[in-house]
């Protein structure tokens, strides 16, 4: 019995360093395009980074200097336009299908329709957004790009939403609901401030994924090389800017196009992190 | 101060399960009853019916009428107010886990709607006294989360919720079940305590606790209630088998 037991007990160990082993592996796996995409856009960006990127708008072309300056406020203007479209319609929807219509058809529906939106190429959203405002308004201009990206937002936020709301565990809402607390009160007070860092989470993915999305401005923001902070008018924006300055013929241009590549990311991560750091100062000890 | 409660002819259903039969049943004020019976018989429906939180249950449904003092709870109001007056602690403890512990007390007044805070804070503290926690929370009241504590105090901090909105009945369904002994005694001492001032309905699996803590006992098999009595009498001499073949641990 002693050598049988020995026996099983080191093919379990085996098991576990096993399991471990590709846990680990996976997740270096997962981090490692993510390093190596950081460090590439830190050699080709750093010597294009000065002061005069982040102050000035882009030289014309045959002028050397310059910056995309310009380019980060609209970015800014553009994110913060769909964050305030993006992210109320989705947390409220995703309160929708979690809280109020769980199990309705129309829920159900909605619930389709969303993971459908999620799954549409975001230069669909870009065309829907040209025909919706762009086509109407006879030019091309910020808030166009503001409600194409909003859009882009709305399923992320509603979907993660409700998932999050899902996993409030029932017990809490009983303890809402005995204390004679309306049950419309219950679900904001109590459930929705439950999950906020979870749906906290599922806005920032949402913001991070809208903020690097060229293809749904192409025809709605369309991009602007002067300054611009007019909702009316055409602005610029981040990742347009690195799409142009790509594809154009000038090495000084290239160069500019890594610094706004690795700006943007930069921003991005400042972003979230600001965001978390701010959410998270209200967490009491001990709550999970 | 407590006030009775008479049900009548109450039946409750969860789809088309009819989980209680028939009950009728008076529980005296400011006593603690406790209500006892195997697992699935009916007694947690039945506190549940007490102050309407069955129905929050979709496919619940109920018929009969419960009158807590001059209140008919099923004709008169809404299940809000009820709940209001008839306050309930849950078999696991349900602190709410983002709310500190001065919050989670305040809660039940906070929203709705109460925010007068030289009275929140003498409600919380006595609610707190009265759960027998103050003393080891006062230190950390707005600092620590509820779910910090551990599972005997959470517990205490959910009667103390429960108090802060002043209800005249208490409904406890098998409060210390999740609870180790030490926990489970403070949370009797207390359920003792209380009794003076609140009307206790306790539901429990153990049958030295029913002794410990309660007048009066009820047993509940298979959906209908077998037999109710001074706890003495249930304990001593039943007069149904079926109580006699459940406390003697013949079954269930």
């Amino acid at each position: 019995m002693g050598t049988e037991f020995k026996m099983r007990a080191s093919i379990r160990a085996l098991t576990d360093y096993l399991a471990t082993g590709a846990a680990v592996l996976s997740t270096i796996l997962v981090v490692t395009p993510l390093i190596a995409i950081f460090v590439y856009l830190l050699i080709r960006g750093i010597g294009s980074l000065n002061l005069d990127f982040f102050t000035k708008v882009p030289a014309p072309v045959g002028e050397t200097g310059g910056g995309m300056a310009n380019a980060i406020v609209g970015s800014a203007v553009l994110l913060g336009m769909s964050s305030i479209i993006g992210i109320p319609i989705g947390i409220g929807a995703g309160i929708y299908l979690a809280e109020f219509g769980r199990g309705t058809r129309i829920a159900n529906a909605i619930r389709f329709t969303a993971d459908v939106l999620n799954g549409v190429p975001s230069i669909v959203m870009g065309l829907a957004a040209f025909s919706l405002v762009v086509v109407p308004q006879g030019h091309f201009s910020a808030l166009a790009g503001g409600i194409a990206l909003g859009i882009m937002m709305v399923p992320t936020v509603c979907r993660s939403s409700e998932e999050m709301l899902l996993m409030v565990p029932h017990a809490v809402r009983e303890a809402a609901l005995g204390l004679g607390v309306p049950n419309w009160r219950s679900v904001l007070s109590i459930t929705v401030r439950t999950a906020s860092p979870g749906i906290i989470t599922g806005c920032m993915l949402a913001f991070a994924r809208v903020a690097g999305e060229t293809a749904p401005l192409l025809f709605t923001a369309l991009g602007n090389q002067f300054w611009s902070t007019n909702l009316n008018q055409p602005i610029a924006a981040l990742p347009l800017q690195i799409y142009v300055y790509a594809l154009s013929p000038y090495d000084d241009w290239h160069r500019l196009a890594w610094a706004g590549a690795l700006v943007l990311i930069v921003l991005i991560v400042l972003a979230v992190s600001l965001v978390r750091y701010v959410t998270s100062r209200g967490v009491l000890k001990g709550a999970s | 101060m407590g006030v009775g409660i008479e049900v009548s002819n109450l039946n409750a259903w969860y789809g088309t399960n009819h989980t209680l039969q028939d009950i009728n049943l008076n529980i005296p004020a400011n006593h603690a009853t406790a209500l006892i019976g195997p697992s699935g018989c009916g007694k947690s429906t039945f506190v549940r019916c007490l102050n309407r939180m069955h129905e929050t249950n979709p496919i619940a449904r109920v018929t009969g009428s419960v009158r807590i003092g001059d209140l008919d709870i099923y004709a008169d109001a809404k299940p809000v107010e009820i709940r209001r007056r008839v306050g309930m602690v849950f078999q696991r403890p349900n602190p709410f886990p983002t709310m500190s512990i001065y919050d989670n007390v305040a809660a039940g007044l906070k929203l709705n709607g109460f925010s007068n805070r030289r009275e929140l804070d003498e409600i919380v503290e006595k609610s707190l006294k009265n759960s027998a926690l103050w003393d080891e929370v006062k230190d950390d009241l707005k600092k620590k989360s509820g779910a910090s504590l551990s599972g005997g105090q959470q517990q205490r901090l959910c009667i103390a919720r429960a108090l802060a909105v002043d209800p005249e009945v208490l409904l406890m369904d098998e409060p210390a079940s999740a609870l180790d002994p030490v926990s489970t005694s403070k949370i009797e001492d207390l359920i003792f305590q209380l009794k003076s001032q609140y009307t206790i309905v306790i539901v429990t699996h153990n049958m030295q606790q029913a002794a410990r803590v309660a007048e009066k006992t009820g047993f509940f098999l298979n959906g209908r209630m077998v037999e109710f009595d001074s706890t003495h009498k249930i304990f001593t001499n039943p007069s149904d088998k079926r109580t006699e073949d459940y406390i003697t641990g013949r079954f269930g």
